[in-house]
């Protein structure tokens, strides 16, 4: 069963405890300067944005058709069954097309490693096959992240959007964004007054380069047989003129 | 004289700008791309993409394309141009590679698209692509050093498969010429919508052709003036004619695109773009109306001028779809770090450099003897052989 994350910003406190939790199960240096950089970054793969009052959660959305798992010329990136889109590091050769190609801007990269990895949330695939939730989820006071089943994610998301319609802007960010996404996001305002960026295709990205790529059997095919009878065409026009010429 | 003070100026300013480029090597692998990039988060792919890997590899398609017109096409009054394209073109793709290992993160992993397939990724196909035409090349070039040599066994048995040699360089330049434009398919939000189109394979591929015929003209102006050795300009010539028809069918169906897609309101919007667009536009439409007059088809001069004017109209275009176009949506200002464009230019005057030595030494810009036939083989072997050992 494919698991997926809903964040409710509407009860988000700002605490970012998620953002500590993240930031231990992944080994990273947590302070209060990293946590006052409210962008994504080697540091930190998961963050916290404040817009005024409101918060909004930022972290890997696992998309269901990803980008990066498409574009990803050495299949480093892998969409899993149970949702998370996780990262294996010893095939990269660090092209970063991933991270051209992802629609909410979310890989990062260490710049400054002389092995450098692509980083970003794998929506902690190592708790998720335990049957656990993940760590975000596990931590936050107030239930604004929480863990389970996707398609029940979905249905709980509706049930808030029924029960207090008054408290939310009525959508549910990633369940059309890109085809789909395992994050879900709820807001009280509309969602590029959060950060959330609106202007992304409600289609799955893939299918852009794929329109395209699947025509290259027919290239090759039709390319080789025009381009050999072409030469059997002027060679012999070639032999014919050259017989002419020697009666 | 003053021309060989000229000649000196340029090795002179060649040396520098490798020597620059050695510091900035040290920079990349001593440090890291951090160190010697200004790329960000924000904005992961600089000039290394922009300009060593998409325009590199279109400056150097003037190997598929003459080695299709007199192969294939049989249009052999352009068989001297041949073999100065096909060693610009190895040249070429053998700097992209070696660009390639600069951008990329972890360059010791290279070979990897060659095991660990994703069949759905345009950049694997990229590299399979660029492997085997690489290859293509590496045999298209043979003969010249087999000739040099004398190795004319090996020479007739290159001969017998050269066809279909040359048939699957011009499909995989096809492929990968084209393919480089539908890299950028993927985030048509990210774009300006001044480059992103779904015709981008297509306008990749055909701006590749005319960028093919214009380094053959560049080529074959500087060779006279380095080597004393050119095209004969009725060659020229006839190159400029196709070269003007080829960058107005690109600019016709680029303009039929825009319209079809309504991207002319781009241009109301302030903003660097529109003006970076009008530059990539003039760049190549003025060389296009100039050729289409017979006044500049009659000066050497202004047709290589033209020439120039294209190639650099042709840079600005991929330029704009690999950095001008994302720059927006990305939020931050891209400027490249003074290394980044050390590298480029090193891999540049390197090029210039290597294409010099090749063609002092190989018989680039004459054409293909026929080789010899089996029974003159011994007398052409103790030849060598006497050669040798007078020396
Ligand atoms: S949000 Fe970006 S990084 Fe995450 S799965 Fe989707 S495309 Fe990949
Ligand atoms: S940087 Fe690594 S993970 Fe990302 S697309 Fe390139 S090879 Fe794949």
């Amino acid at each position: 069963m494919a698991k997926a994350i809903l964040y409710d910003s509407t009860i988000c406190i700002g605490c970012r405890q998620c953002e500590e939790a993240c930031a231990a199960g992944k080994n990273l240096v947590y302070d209060e300067k990293i946590a006052a950089e409210e962008r994504l970054s080697e540091r930190k793969l998961t963050t916290i944005r404040t817009y005024g009052e409101r918060f909004s959660r930022k972290l890997c959305m696992h998309c269901q058709e990803p980008s990066c798992v498409s574009v990803c010329p050495v299949a480093a990136l892998e969409k899993t069954k149970l949702g998370p889109v996780v990262y294996h590091e010893d095939r990269c050769m660090g092209c970063r097309y991933c991270m051209v190609a992802c629609p909410f801007q979310v890989p990062v990269y260490e710049w400054n490693s002389r092995i450098p990895r692509m980083r970003k949330c794998d929506l902690c695939a190592d708790k998720l096959v335990q049957g656990a939730v993940t760590r975000c989820s596990e931590i936050c006071p107030v239930t604004a992240t929480i863990t389970g089943d996707r398609s029940e994610m979905i249905a709980e998301a509706r049930r808030r959007l029924v029960e207090k319609p008054a408290e939310y802007y009525p959508e549910i960010y990633g369940v059309n964004e890109a085809g789909g996404t395992s994050v879900f996001i709820l807001s009280a305002v509309p969602f590029n007054q959060i950060g959330y960026n609106t202007q992304i295709p409600k289609s799955s990205m893939p299918q852009f380069t794929w329109a395209v790529l699947q025509h290259i059997p027919q290239v090759v095919v039709v390319g080789t047989v025009l381009m050999g009878g072409i030469y059997w065409i002027t060679s012999r026009r070639e032999d014919v003129a050259r017989e002419e010429g020697r009666q | 004289m003053s021309g060989r003070s000229h000649f000196n100026f340029w090795r002179l300013m060649g040396a520098a700008l490798m020597l620059v480029a050695v510091a900035a090597t040290v920079l990349r692998f001593g440090g890291s791309l951090g160190a010697s990039t200004n790329l960000s988060d924000q904005f992961p792919w600089g000039i290394w993409i922009g300009f060593d890997v998409l325009c590199g590899v279109g400056l150097a398609a003037g190997g598929f394309t003459l080695a299709a017109t007199v192969h294939i096409f049989h249009l052999k009054r352009f068989e001297p141009i041949v073999r100065p394209a096909i060693l610009t073109a190895f040249l070429g793709y053998g700097l992209v590679c070696l660009a390639l290992l600069f951008d990329l993160g972890r360059p010791w992993n290279v070979w990897h698209p060659l095991v660990m397939w994703n069949p759905h990724s345009v950049m694997f196909e990229v590299g399979w692509c660029v492997t085997l035409y690489t290859t293509v090349l590496a045999l298209e070039f043979l003969p010249l050093v087999l000739e040099r040599f004398r190795l004319e066994r090996a020479r007739l048995m290159l001969r017998r498969i050269m066809i279909p040699i040359v048939i699957l360089g011009v499909i995989l330049s096809t492929l990968h010429q084209s393919s480089l434009g539908t890299l950028f398919l993927i985030m048509p939000q990210k774009m300006n919508a001044l480059w992103y189109t779904p015709m981008l394979p297509i306008l990749f591929y055909v701006s590749a052709i005319a960028t093919g015929l214009a380094m053959t003209i560049f080529e074959s102006w500087h060779s006279a003036r380095a080597f004393a050795r050119q095209l004969e300009f009725p060659l020229v010539q006839k190159l400029s004619r196709v070269l003007a028809v080829m960058i107005a069918v690109y600019l016709a169906m680029r303009f039929m695109d825009m319209s079809a897609r309504r991207a002319w309101t781009m241009m109301d919007q302030p903003g660097t773009e529109r003006w970076l667009f009008g530059v990539e536009i003039v760049l190549m439409a003025v060389p296009m109306l100039l050729l289409f007059r017979e006044q500049t088809r009659k000066s050497p001069q202004a047709i290589y001028l033209c020439a120039v004017m294209y190639l650099l109209g042709f840079v600005t275009n991929r330029l704009n779809v690999g950095i001008t176009s994302l720059e927006r949506s990305s939020g931050v200002q891209y400027i490249p770090k003074w290394s980044e464009v050390a590298i480029t230019l090193g891999l540049v005057a390197a090029g210039f450099a290597i294409f010099r030595v090749a063609a002092h030494h190989l018989p680039v810009f004459e054409e293909e003897v026929p080789p010899l036939p089996p029974a003159a083989w011994e007398a052409e072997a103790s030849d060598a052989y006497s050669i040798q050992s007078g020396q």
